[in-house]
């Protein structure tokens, strides 16, 4: 065990003298690896949806090297595409704005309002976090066929409009936001209501941002409910389109990976630009445990 | 009589401000919503678990617990659980003890913490069925990236290949919910790291431990709680696997990528099983609800830590 220690500490010495950071260079080997490993799938799918189809089974495998740009478009044409995002867009868009508006609302009287049952509804919502999607899937589709709106915006929009994860999150933001604003708001006569809307929103930015990107994440990439409630294809999501897409069109290597960076752009767009926000609440989850 | 009036005097503190009207309003969306998409469909599940229906004819019979009877002893249902489980407890243990590695690397002071951060959490944000697509091509014989990769470093694929052997679906669909959920597993861990004191490891260092025992000594206790939390979130998430499986191998080969997800998909929107449908609901709740259960026994008592 001396020996051991010895050893070591007369190598960190050593390693001291020369100024060659080995241990560094060595995590840096590991986690560029890691990395590596991460990423494979992305520049695979992006060289292969820009080569011609000749190419297909040649290296170079991850740097694209030609831009067959017309592998796009022969993808959009071969299925609706544009379709599938016009419906992913309309029912992501309908997501967002009801969760940052709902959620946000449901939220403020959570962390502002004194009423009788507070607690307990709270708790209702937070127990609603517990049940797994599939155990209220088959209800859900029930009341959807029941309403008639199979085949709707509504039905890929309205239940998912507000989330206890949103509230949660939400109530949380304004837990931070000093109440002597909403005081002070309050002695020049605004209303509890008019209190959310001009005080606690304009000041609520950056939590109403990560909402809306969780929010993004989750519709855009959402695949079993779209797929219960919709049979019409001119309703089908990205998501939908590029599974169904793979059975159609599955040799097709081009076509397939340029729907499918189609299908994962916008997200990773999104990511990268509030990647700040995303990454820092996720981080807070561990925190609050 | 003192509890009324003190009860009496708040509602009218309450009344006073406005709250109770204004909380009705606030909250009206939120309740309206989550009673008719989340309340409602829960209970009626629970009904629809002891009735025989289709889904179409105006009748429904009541079986009691039969469909829960036959769940017990259909070799499809206990096969469909066995697969879920070892996928779960693949993805959490390994998925968790890999970022925690990753998590430590990056927190040892190498420079580009966030560029790596970024990259592993990249996968996270992908959608489910574009990496299941990508994956799927990736393992496939001849032409797919990582079949060329393992071939040039000398590996043969097994017979049947990949996404076609019994053996090799279900791993590589584990690879692939690993491979998704590491990036969601280092950022809470680095978030927990860098709570643990530095002068923790400056004592031990003082003392002698060389890496290994900062790291088994003090690391890995003080991380514990993150640690159990991750565990059960990855087991919650992945034990509804569903998108990765429906478009990867639809349960095949043979079975041994049937998760119970895809199997009440299939039994409800396919054979129009409702009773049947439900009760593995049922099952897959009560499963879930006891891993909850757990999690709140051991983070009720974490509060005051870390």
């Amino acid at each position: 065990m001396s020996a051991v220690t010895t050893s070591q500490s007369s190598q960190r010495s050593m390693l001291r003298r020369i100024h060659i950071p080995w241990g560094h260079l060595l995590i840096h080997a590991i986690l560029i690896a890691g990395a590596f490993a991460m990423v494979i799938p992305f520049l695979w799918m992006l060289t292969l949806s820009l080569k011609p189809v000749s190419l297909i089974h040649q290296a170079p495998y991850l740097i694209p090297t030609t831009f067959e740009l017309s592998n796009y478009a022969k993808a959009w044409d071969a299925a609706p595409f544009a379709r599938y995002y016009l419906n992913s867009a309309l029912m992501t868009g309908g997501i967002v704005a009801g969760q940052v508006i709902f959620s946000s609302l449901a939220a403020y009287a959570f962390a502002r309002l004194q009423f009788p049952g507070k607690e307990l509804l709270f708790l209702v919502f937070l127990g609603t976090m517990m049940v797994p999607f599939h155990v209220i899937l088959i209800p859900s589709y029930l009341i959807i066929d029941r309403l008639g709106w199979v085949d709707s915006y509504a039905a890929l929009i309205v239940p998912r409009m507000v989330s206890a994860f949103g509230i949660f999150l939400m109530r949380q933001y304004y837990q931070g936001i000093p109440k002597e604003l909403d005081e002070a708001a309050m002695i020049d006569g605004a209303g509890r209501l008019g209190i959310w809307w001009r005080i606690i929103m304009p000041l609520s930015g950056p939590g109403l941002a990560t909402l809306g990107i969780f929010a993004f994440m989750f519709a855009w990439n959402d695949f079993l409910w779209p797929l219960v409630v919709t049979n019409d294809p001119n309703m089908r999501t990205v998501q939908l389109g590029l599974a169904m897409f793979q059975g159609r069109y599955g040799t097709q290597w081009t076509l397939l990976m340029a729907g499918t960076v189609t299908a994962t752009l916008p997200t990773l767009l999104i990511f990268l630009i509030g990647q700040r926000w995303f990454i820092q609440s996720i981080a807070q989850t561990g925190m609050k445990g | 009589m003192t509890a009324m009036a003190r009860v009496r005097a708040g509602w009218q503190h309450a009344n006073r401000r406005g709250d109770v009207s204004a909380a009705a309003m606030a909250l009206a969306p939120a309740v309206i919503l989550f009673a008719i998409f989340n309340i409602y469909p829960l209970i009626y599940s629970g009904y629809l678990s002891v009735m025989e229906w289709d889904g179409f004819s105006p009748d429904k019979s009541y079986v009691g617990l039969d469909n829960y009877r036959a769940l017990y002893e259909s070799a499809t249902f206990r096969n469909a659980l066995s697969v879920t489980l070892k996928y779960t407890l693949s993805v959490a243990v390994l998925g968790v003890a890999v970022s925690l590695v990753i998590a430590v690397l990056l927190n040892s002071g190498v420079r580009g913490q966030n560029i790596y951060r970024l990259v592993y959490f990249l996968p996270v944000v992908t959608s489910t069925v574009a990496a299941a697509v990508v994956w799927r091509y990736l393992m496939t014989p001849g032409t797919g990236y990582a079949d060329v990769f393992l071939r040039d470093l000398g590996i043969t694929p097994p017979n049947p290949t990949w996404l076609r052997n019994p053996t090799w679906a279900l791993r590589i669909v584990m690879l692939v919910g690993i491979w998704k959920r590491l990036g969601f597993n280092i950022v809470i861990y680095l978030a927990g790291l860098q709570n643990i004191p530095k002068e923790f490891y400056e004592a031990a260092t003082v003392d002698g431990a060389g890496i290994w025992a900062r790291f088994r000594h003090i690391t890995v206790p003080l991380i514990s709680p993150i640690t159990l939390l991750l565990v059960i979130m990855s087991i919650i998430d992945s034990f509804l696997i569903f998108d990765v499986v429906y478009v990867m191998t639809d349960g095949g080969p043979i079975g041994t990528t049937e998760v119970v997800g895809l199997l009440l998909y299939r039994e409800a929107f396919r054979y129009f099983n409702l009773g049947t449908a439900s009760a593995m609901g049922w099952v897959i709740f009560a499963l879930v609800f006891a891993i909850t259960l757990v999690q709140w026994k051991f983070f009720g008592t974490r509060e005051a830590g870390l």
